[in-house]
């Protein structure tokens, strides 16, 4: 008992936090983006799938690391803007093509990445990202070691947080994405083209989206295997919904996230007598499905989310 | 530029939306052929041999045609009212797992005439369970159903894992994680000797030709309809419309349920964790090629079997890989989607 409590007590503990936090919350602002302009884009899964091939691809190939996230940030875009000419000009059932998007990248990805490389028994391996020891910061004893010696898109991802949130809530843009997801006729009316804000939206969202999943192959992992993203997409649309659509709620649900797997992580190899390991993996998904429980009640969603946005048909 | 809704969509346009997205499908997975260095026509040429070439492969095509046919019905079944039932792998594998299990046990204690319609009906009723939490989940909480069952897929796998590295792994698997095999004289009759064919294809076809009837010729079939057209102006014509969701995810997930009952039954007789490349997720393809029509799905399952199983033949003659088949699949569903806006919808300037 003392032991699965003395997990917490250990620097690693929460190192590993921000680590598997870091793709969630990438993912997790970019579906927040999208909802917020009223567009839930379920193709999240995908383009994860999308941005961990592409920018391991481009490291692979001779490109710098911050190349590879760039890349991978870009394609994301794209494939947001097709999901975007699909559900926001052309109005199509946000759901199954978000679903399609997601076939689409994740096949279009295996495809690519088969390609490129032929079958081998150990996927090839990239020099990835180091840990970055803030000066100062770092050497407090055992936060130091805990909170502050992460890579780089680490604390670019508690900084997109951030500038989201600002955004959101304080700019004249981010009010125009709000009041489209709320009311898209208002917008209208105040001479604002809502079609245009969806698109934007969807794109930036989906370029993050894709950095989400640029992570795990650039810092978490060093090479790229299919089925490598495992639901963090699915996980990161439960996480909208827990944080009732609130950037600063979405990344301290994407921390609380990360040390459930985490601890549980480190519980199995304290845990005795034979529980399967499988209980433990299945902890994350099954906590996604309670937070949507616990919260779809109370959360406030946005009014226009998934109404399709017609000029001249309400 | 503007869309305007049509007030009726002509008859040939709704048959050749399907036949219009697949052909933009196949041009621009033509791109990708040609990229990976062969040339498409004949890319697609061998695919079709490798689907229909020989006997051999014309019976693994309709062998892969069964369980399309089936997570293609489930879908259509669901998405007809707006349930959003993404959950048809997982239903598959517990579907899948009960039969196994019970083909393992069973056998010895019942006669294959009963043992066989025991096996499926346990497929069915566990697929139809574990669709049911998320749609009590939705009816009751409002929580998104496409969310909780996609991630109930997950879970339902590491659940299939479990149980087949603890409760029912086969001990003779040589440490391999496999389920324990259904008993030989309770496996599906097969349909055609010398081939992996069973009559799981015609259990599939008949559940199409009953959803049919049921659709277009009962209350029920109206409800379920309604239901998925205009919520609010179905239940305030008096059909409730809780009872009709949890009735229509009862047989959607059976379907599912009972896909992963015959692939195993008839066809591999142990669960493994590849026992299904995809078929929940083909299925949600399937549906959506035929317009939700039950009877066009027996038709598109055809046409995904035999880009499966075309596509595995091509890719070994020309060394296209074989994710090509996924890649035709998926822009099918986006192009399906586009075409039948335009069955619905016209372009005025």
């Amino acid at each position: 008992m003392m032991e699965a409590l003395d997990i917490f007590t250990t620097a690693s503990l929460w190192d590993a936090v921000l680590r598997i936090a870091t793709p969630l919350i990438f993912g997790t602002l970019g579906a927040l983006i999208c909802e917020r302009s009223g567009v839930l884009n379920l193709g999240i899964e995908g383009i994860l799938t999308l941005g961990a091939m592409v920018a391991w691809m481009t490291v692979y190939q001779g490109g710098d690391l911050w190349t590879g996230l760039a890349v991978a940030a870009f394609c994301g875009g794209m494939f947001g803007l097709l999901h975007a000419f699909l559900t926001v000009p052309l109005g199509l059932s946000q759901h199954v093509t978000g679903l399609g998007i997601t076939l689409f990248a994740s096949s279009l990805t295996y495809f690519v990445y088969r390609l490129s490389l032929p079958v081998s028994s150990s996927p090839p391996t990239i020099e990835p990202f180091q840990p970055l020891a803030i000066p100062g910061l770092s050497d407090i004893p055992f936060l130091g070691e805990a909170l502050f010696s992460q890579t780089a898109p680490t604390y670019l991802a508690i900084l997109a947080a951030a500038i989201t949130a600002w955004v959101l809530a304080k700019t004249p843009l981010g009010l125009a994405v709000r009041m489209t997801g709320e009311n898209p006729h208002a917008v209208e009316a105040q001479g604002l083209n809502p079609i245009r804000i969806r698109i934007g939206a969807i794109v930036v969202g989906s370029a993050l989206m894709a950095l989400g999943g640029a992570f795990l192959t650039t810092a978490t992992f060093n090479s790229f295997f299919p089925t490598m993203v495992q639901g963090r997409g699915w996980v990161c649309i439960a996480l909208v919904v827990f944080a009732s659509w609130q950037p600063g709620k979405a990344l301290l649900g994407a921390l609380l996230f990360a040390l459930f797997d985490a601890y549980q992580l480190r519980l199995q190899h304290v845990v005795e007598g034979g529980v399967p390991y499988q209980l433990f993996l299945m902890v994350p998904y099954v906590l996604s499905i309670v937070a949507l429980i616990v919260m779809s009640r109370r959360a406030r969603v946005p009014n226009a989310l998934m109404a399709p946005y017609r000029r001249g048909e309400r | 530029m503007r869309l305007e809704r049509r007030t009726e969509t002509p008859l040939a346009l709704a048959l050749s939306a399907p036949l219009i997205a697949v052909a933009i499908a196949l041009a621009l997975s033509g791109v990708l052929i040609a990229i990976a260095g062969a040339n498409p026509l004949q890319a697609y040429y061998e695919m079709l041999k490798g689907a229909f070439g020989s006997r051999l492969s014309i019976s693994e095509t309709l062998t892969r045609t069964t369980p399309l046919v089936l997570t293609g019905l489930a879908a259509a079944v669901a998405f007809r009212s707006r349930l959003w039932n993404i959950g048809g792998e997982g239903q598959f594998y517990v579907g899948a797992l009960c039969a196994a299990w019970l083909g393992h046990s069973i056998a010895a204690v019942l006669p294959p005439v009963l043992a066989i319609p025991v096996m499926m009906i346990a497929g069915m009723i566990a697929g139809a369970l574990l669709l049911l939490g998320p749609v009590i989940l939705r009816i009751r909480f409002g929580v998104d159903e496409v969310v909780t069952t996609l991630l109930l897929n997950f879970i339902v796998l590491l659940f299939v894992s479990m149980m087949i590295e603890g409760p029912l792994k086969d001990p003779l698997a040589f440490g391999w994680p496999q389920s324990v095999a259904v008993s030989n004289d309770v496996m599906l009759p097969k349909l055609l000797s010398r081939s992996r064919l069973h009559i799981g294809l015609l259990i599939a076809i008949a559940a199409a030709i009953i959803i049919y009837v049921v659709q277009s010729r009962t209350v029920f079939g109206v409800k379920s309809r309604a239901a998925g057209l205009n919520a609010a102006a179905a239940s305030f014509a008096g059909v409730s419309l809780g009872s009709t969701l949890l009735v229509v995810a009862c047989i959607s997930g059976a379907l599912a349920g009972l896909a992963g009952a015959i692939e195993v039954t008839g066809l591999k007789g142990y669960v493994t964790l590849d026992l299904s490349p995809g078929y929940g997720y083909s299925g949600i393809v399937v549906a959506m090629l035929a317009g939700l029509n039950p009877l066009g799905v027996v038709a598109t399952a055809l046409f995904v079997a035999i880009v499966f199983v075309g596509a595995d033949s091509m890719s070994r003659a020309m060394g296209v890989p074989s994710f090509i088949a996924d890649v035709i699949v998926s822009i099918s569903l986006l192009t399906m989607l586009v075409c039948l806006l335009f069955t619905t919808y016209r372009v005025r300037r």
